[in-house]
């Protein structure tokens, strides 16, 4: 348990949250290394299925990042769509016996590259203190 | 016109299990199964049954997803012991008697079957050849399928034997513009019976369900529930309807000055219950877990 190191499934929008990530890179912060990104081309295009897939494949975490509401999103309102969906996953998570805290939902900006950093590392740290995810201790 | 003889349907007929584990392995033509398995009487019975059967079919919602019943995975056996035998404020049991596996009386032992933990389809214990959804499955599926069955035109293994839309392709209602402000439930008020019950703010899982019951609830001015399961080509339905509901709930407000989600999505009170009524045995995460 005092080994435990989460595991983060990132899903992250092209246009606004990948590139802040990718900016987090080259402007060389620090995060810990324990978010997988997955690009998507919107944040709305996070489908829950894919959401409760992580969880049950073994997530400790899962990060859902787009553009910032309400007039950044490339598609005008995919963000507000995955905001609306997450909002439901949290209180359908908690039904199945996973804290809601294990879902996050962010809006980064491709200039928020601290940020970005920011979120992974405060997220680690939760998820550190949660402890694992009830799913993968069976 | 007689087409086959019923050697076993335990509701109707005086039929023991011995009779059944005395027939010749494949038997029976074609085992419609119904019920979810839930304790050791009926995995036995459906290990028995599909031995025993050319043909297995899972018949309505709870042998193909799950059902009503399958919404129990949320408490362990334990709890739902708790709940019937003790807790309830009309239970007066102070002797603490729980039904027992095995017990002991003068005569010799009495046996029960085992209570599991969870609920399962019928596809997660035995090999699964069709699915008939809904609750109940509509007679025109039945017959449709007893058609196929005696004229030998089944489809592939695996298949359901539904056509393959979505119950608003069935449904006669008007629909125009997707886009409501609140959610309403059918107790709240009486609901127009010509407009989509969806764009009336009333969760109906249409969107979500595989159709081949013509509508029958939304005609009675009632929301689909979702017995049908998911939708052809989705995997998880109540998955597809949090994705549906969420893209239609509150569209087109977000800049208005009072918007907000968490009152917005406040409104539902059970998502588990209403996304996943039939299905929770069956989709992606099957139960409730405890730390």
């Amino acid at each position: 348990m005092t080994d435990f190191e989460p595991k983060i499934i990132g899903f992250l929008c092209n246009w606004c949250s990948y590139a802040g990530a990718d900016l987090a890179g080259v402007s060389r912060f620090q995060y810990p290394p324990n978010m997988r990104q997955i690009r998507v081309m919107c944040s709305g295009r996070i489908h829950p299925s894919f959401i409760l897939q992580a969880f049950k494949e073994g997530a400790d975490g899962v990060l859902v990042a787009g553009c910032h509401t309400p007039n950044d999103c490339h598609y005008i309102s995919g963000n507000f769509k995955t905001e609306r969906r997450v909002a439901i996953l949290k209180k359908l998570l908690e039904q199945l016996g996973l804290e809601p805290e294990r879902l996050r939902l962010e809006w980064i900006s491709a200039s928020e590259g601290e940020k970005f950093s920011k979120t992974v590392l405060e997220m680690t740290n939760e998820l550190r203190k949660l402890g694992p995810s009830p799913i993968k201790e069976e | 016109m007689e087409i086959a003889d019923i050697v076993f349907w335990p509701v109707a007929m005086d039929i023991k299990y011995k009779e059944v584990e005395n027939m010749l392995d494949g038997y029976i033509d074609v085992c419609f199964f119904n019920g979810a398995i839930r304790n050791s009487e009926q995995e036995y019975l459906a290990k028995l049954l599909r031995r025993k059967s050319k043909i297995l079919i899972a018949f309505g919602a709870c042998a193909q997803l799950g059902g009503i019943p399958g919404l129990a995975n949320i408490f362990s056996a334990e709890e739902i012991f708790e709940t019937i035998y003790h807790s309830t404020p009309s239970t007066n049991n102070t002797l603490k008697i729980e039904p027992n596996e095995s017990t002991k009386i003068v005569e010799g032992i009495l046996e029960l079957p085992t209570f599991y933990d969870e609920v399962k389809p019928l596809d997660k214990i035995v090999q699964v050849d069709y699915y008939i959804p809904g609750c109940p499955p509509p007679p025109k599926l039945i017959i449709q399928a007893v058609e196929a069955i005696r004229s030998n035109k089944l489809p592939p293994k695996g298949s359901i034997l539904a056509p393959e839309i979505a119950v608003c392709d069935e449904c006669p209602r008007k629909k125009e513009d997707k886009k409501i402000s609140e959610i309403k439930r059918v107790l709240d008020f009486v609901p127009d019976s010509e407009k989509c019950l969806l764009e009336q703010g009333i969760i109906c899982m249409g969107p979500a369900t595989r159709g081949g019951c013509d509508a029958k609830c939304i005609q009675a001015n009632m929301p689909c529930t979702g017995c049908g399961g998911p939708c052809p080509n989705i995997e998880e339905q109540g998955a597809a309807m949090i994705s549906a509901l969420s893209t239609v709930l509150g569209i087109g407000e977000e800049k208005d000055e009072n918007y907000s989600v968490n009152n917005l999505i406040s409104q539902l009170k059970d998502p588990l219950g209403t996304f996943y009524k039939y299905t929770l045995p069956s989709s992606i995460i099957k139960k409730r877990y405890k730390k």
